[in-house]
């Protein structure tokens, strides 16, 4: 068995809302989503993201331990964003590849990026 | 290299496509097994010429390949920082030739491995290029080099593609399996396109002089009849032998037999054709037509288009209507200006100059194509506009990719000059 993560990427227009305060809610679509690959034993995990708009950029400059510098608002604005992810257990790519369809951003106007997990070092 | 030798190679080469199939299950890795080849290859090209070619060349081949392996295995398994690796999936067997001989199974399994071969080089998650370069490599076991040439780039750069799409199936888990039948409509195509892409590599060498040193064409219909005998009965594949079949009949009247420049269709002189590979092709494709229940796919498509012409007394004497009829129906399965521009040349033939010209102005997108501006140097000249017939094949000149494309532009563009001196 193969871990992957699921990335659900979004389009930027429907997801940066001018409501910045709103909490983004996934819609039913991911619930059954969910409820299907748990039950199917291949879900491991998982988390949503809020929108760009409450992001904060971190980096340290002058190497490790200088200034760390804070900004609003994500590295770069981008046509689809980073919306979460889901963790899926499968067999082989194919296997992961029909869970991932079955993602709601994959046919509703956004994508979903398969990445194999690098395991742990023991 | 002198004939005997030639088919040494030959026979190393494909033998030793099916051995890699089958170690690549046995091992579950494609660079393993293809490392493994490799050598058993060098081996055999060292052995075989004083002590004789063995009865059975790819069980000799896979009990070498496989000791390799095992060597490979050991060596990693030695090094200290890979000690995990020791206990790991891997097994470092006995080297007894008893199990090495059970590794030899019946033609069935050898028929399997070869298809999870294919499918896997041929996976929708690699690039289009990868999976052409990879198909060349493990089924058709060219080397490296001669695939860097082919694609136009230095060999470490195709070296470096090559890992990397191996690098891709382990790390990703593309599967080592054939599709399902449920899954086969879907993944069929993919690999219909990597034996349709060696083979239109085949008349268009994207660049460089000479016709490439790969004989694509003749690696595209091996290619296909594997896929015919491994899948009996599949429609397209059919109806895909039957096409590459037809343009392999051409290829003693494509060229000039002095400077090797190319010679268009309707100038071959068909009487050089390969009449009997015409007959093999028309069966192959009548026996698509009974098999997809009235429903072409593309390449049978293609294949009911290149008959037309296979079967035509002359240029003149075509039967164009049915050609423009044909392009029609494939243009609505298939996207693509190449499609689009051989439609309105029919439609030169069928209907006239004027009708190809407005249909070669229709078509958005091939400003860079030489065979767009040559066509319609073609329709204008045609119609007496020879200023701009002349201008159009200038510009057709300066994009042709090969120096023989250029040359035959040329020698149209002064028979038009000459004209109207």
């Amino acid at each position: 068995m193969a871990l992957y993560a699921a990335l659900v990427y979004l389009p930027a227009d429907e997801y940066w809302t001018d409501r910045p305060e709103q909490v983004h809610r996934p819609s039913d679509g991911y619930e059954v989503f969910a409820a299907d690959a748990g039950a199917a034993g291949v879900l491991k995990g998982g988390q949503g993201l809020y929108p760009p708009a409450m992001a904060t950029t971190i980096t340290v400059s002058g190497g490790k331990g200088g200034d760390v510098i804070v900004t609003d608002g994500p590295y770069a604005e981008a046509k689809e964003v980073l919306g979460g992810y889901f963790l899926l257990e499968a067999a082989d790519l194919d296997e992961a590849t029909k869970w991932a369809s079955r993602i709601p951003a994959s046919w509703a106007g956004g994508k979903v990026e398969l990445r194999p997990i690098v395991p742990m070092q023991e | 290299m002198t004939e005997s030798a030639r088919q040494l190679a030959e026979t190393i080469r494909v033998a030793g496509a099916s051995v890699l199939a089958t170690l690549t299950r046995t091992f579950g890795s494609l660079q393993l097994a293809e490392d493994a080849v490799q050598e058993a290859a060098l081996a055999a090209l060292r052995t075989w010429p004083s002590g004789g070619i063995p009865d059975d060349p790819r069980a000799w081949l896979l009990v070498t390949a496989r000791n390799k392996a095992y060597d490979v295995l050991r060596r990693e398994a030695a090094r200290p920082a890979k000690e995990a690796f020791s206990g790991g999936q891997c097994q470092i067997g006995p080297d007894t030739a008893q199990e090495a001989l059970s590794m030899l199974e019946p033609d069935s399994a050898v028929r399997d491995d070869m298809l999870r071969l294919i499918f896997t080089c041929c996976h929708p998650a690699l690039a289009p290029e990868a999976r052409v370069a990879l198909s060349l490599r493990t089924l058709a076991g060219l080397d490296v080099a001669a695939i860097a040439r082919a694609f136009g780039v230095p060999e470490p750069t195709m070296a470096k593609r090559l890992v990397r799409a191996r690098q891709k199936i382990a790390t990703a888990r593309i599967p080592y399996k054939v599709p399902d039948d449920a899954e086969l409509p879907e993944r069929l195509p993919a690999v219909l396109s990597v034996v349709y892409l060696i083979a239109t590599e085949a008349h268009s060498p994207s660049s460089g002089d000479a016709v490439t040193r790969i004989d694509y064409e003749t690696e595209a219909v091996r290619l296909a009849r594997l896929l015919c005998e491994l899948m009996p009965g599949e429609p397209e594949i059919l109806g895909l032998l039957a096409l590459l079949l037809f343009s392999f009949a051409r290829r003693p009247a494509r060229t000039s037999s002095r400077g090797g420049e190319p010679v268009l269709l309707r100038d071959q002189d068909r009487s050089t054709w390969d009449h009997a590979m015409i007959a093999e092709a028309t069966s192959l494709l009548a026996e698509a037509v009974r098999r997809s229940s009235g429903v072409a796919g593309p390449y049978q498509l293609q294949a009911h288009l290149s008959a037309c012409h296979s079967t035509a007394p002359s240029w003149a004497d075509t039967d164009w209507t049915r050609i423009v009829a044909l392009y029609e129906l494939l243009l609505e399965v298939t996207e693509g200006g190449a499609v689009r521009l051989n439609w309105a040349i029919a439609l030169g033939e069928a209907e006239g100059a004027g009708a190809m010209l407005r249909a070669l102005d229709g078509i958005a997108g091939l400003e860079r194509s030489h065979l767009w501006h040559a066509a319609r140097a073609d329709a204008l000249g045609r119609l007496g506009r020879s200023e701009e017939a002349a201008a159009a094949l200038r510009t057709a000149i300066d994009l042709a990719p090969t120096a023989p494309e250029r040359r035959l532009l040329i020698v149209r563009l002064s028979s038009i000059v000459d004209d109207h001196i």
